[in-house]
């Protein structure tokens, strides 16, 4: 099946779902945009609160406990960590790759979801990638995408960041998708959640660092660069040009 | 037989002879851009200077190396969308060298991340009377894969070759994501208001480090 023919049968179901989203959205935030909004955020002003308010969690805990576990933590342990936690993600990748139809990497990631599970010591290792077999991260926002579900206007979410209405849709499946939301007790669960979230912000640090020091506008700079983001992610690193897209709203400002 | 061997040596010959015009003028876009970044590459992984962001010596690098095969108009130009050809000569420049410490100040910072990483093509699809092409490649090295890909344009005349005017790391362009934030400084406060904040930030970076 083509791709076109994918987004016409489902874009009716879905549509109406988006757009009942949206208007509830609309109506909590009651927010009203000026003539230079992004045709891509035309929620920004309430984007921004929330964008604000996750930037003065992240600098008064989320980032401070990130860096001390980057300082009590030797770096082989976070290695393992990262790959545990990569381990348990490609069990949910597995499952959206074959609902993308990839067959080739459906199979890699089952492979590396035996070989890493078995030999990589429930994940520790990434024996995988070191014999040459890479990850496929596809989640579920991507399964949606692929089907063709529209984008949707750009969404700044508490906690979790840059998203879209789409990514948030689908934000509840990859929750309950992820092996660690099925542990039990719950105190573990929570335990493994925490690790897991501080683990990934460790990894960010430099590489956060360095991008908030090249951005004139922090919140400008994320969704833009968010946006094309998960645009390539869809199409797995080579989307087509933007105006021949149906799936996305035109972008007609700033373009030269 | 003979005859054959001494036609194959002399094509050989020739073929040597007209090597350095043959770069230039008719080396593939991926072939030149693995050249390139392979080069750069070497240079870095043989100075730990470069490694630890020493910003005199990364921007000579970048000078030397990097700035002669980009057309930073072009990419300046692009992100400042329809104001640039508004602004007068002195503000290009002004807008190109503060946009230009910007990005080498990024560039250096990241730079302590290369190790035994290896440039990968990936398959370029373009025809050879293409003007502008995308070429992919992959960064890889220890875990993830990092998606690195070029616009490059053809610049006329014979023998002159491509320069780069756009950059993708991990699905995002560079001129597309600065684009936005330009536009907003420019509607708010003008094409003096864009440099005088670009200014800003750089000065900002420059006594953190």
């Amino acid at each position: 099946m083509t791709t076109a023919a994918r987004q016409i049968r489902f874009e009716r179901t879905p549509r109406g779902w988006l757009m009942a989203a949206c208007a509830a959205i609309v109506l909590l935030a009651g927010c009203a945009t000026g003539p230079d909004a992004n045709p891509r955020d035309p929620w920004e002003p309430m984007n921004r609160q929330v964008f604000a308010f996750n930037e003065a969690f992240d600098e008064v805990a989320f980032k401070p406990v990130a860096v001390a576990y980057t300082a009590v933590t030797p770096r082989l342990v976070r290695a393992g960590v990262t790959n545990f936690f990569n381990n348990l993600g490609d069990a949910w990748s597995l499952f959206n790759n074959v609902l993308q139809g990839k067959l080739q990497a459906s199979v890699e990631t089952y492979f590396r979801l035996t070989v890493n599970t078995f030999w990589g010591i429930g994940g520790v290792f990434d024996v995988a990638t070191e014999i040459g077999v890479p990850a496929h991260p596809e989640d579920f926002g991507q399964t949606l995408g692929l089907w063709g579900l529209p984008t949707g206007p750009y969404l700044v979410l508490p906690f979790f960041g840059s998203s879209n209405v789409r990514d948030a849709l689908a934000t509840p499946a990859d929750t309950f998708g992820y092996p660690v939301t099925l542990v039990n007790p719950v105190a573990l669960r929570n335990s493994l959640a925490a690790l897991n979230a501080v683990d990934k912000r460790a990894n960010f640090l430099r590489a956060g660092d360095l991008l908030d020091e090249s951005a004139l506008d922090k919140y400008v700079f994320r969704r833009d660069a968010f946006l094309q983001k998960r645009r390539n992610d869809i199409y797995d690193g080579s989307p087509p040009p933007e105006d021949e897209d149906p799936t996305e709203p035109q972008n007609s400002s700033g373009k030269p | 037989m003979n005859r054959r061997h001494l036609l194959a040596s002399f094509l050989t010959v020739l073929a040597l002879a007209a090597a350095p015009w043959a770069r230039g003028a008719d080396e593939a876009p991926d072939v030149w851009i693995k050249r390139l970044s392979t080069e750069v590459l070497d240079t870095i992984k043989a100075d730990k200077s470069l490694q630890s962001g020493n910003l005199p010596k990364v921007v000579a690098l970048v000078d030397s190396k990097i700035m002669p095969n980009v057309d930073f108009q072009r990419m300046t130009a692009s992100a400042a969308g329809p104001a640039w050809r508004k602004a007068t000569p002195e503000q290009q420049k002004s807008l190109q060298d503060e946009f230009k410490i910007l990005l080498v100040r990024t560039y250096a910072g990241a730079l302590s991340q290369v190790g035994d990483q290896e440039i990968v093509l990936k398959p370029l699809r373009a025809s050879a009377e293409d003007k502008e092409v995308v070429v992919r490649t992959e960064i890889r090295g220890r875990g993830e894969p990092v998606q690195l890909d070029y616009r490059l344009q053809k610049t006329p005349g014979q023998g002159a070759g491509w320069k780069i005017y756009d950059l993708n790391v991990m699905g995002v362009w560079l001129v597309e994501t600065y684009r936005g934030q330009f536009a907003q400084e420019i509607n708010s406060k003008g094409m003096d208001g864009l440099i005088a904040a670009l200014a800003e930030r750089n000065k900002a970076n420059a006594r953190k480090s």
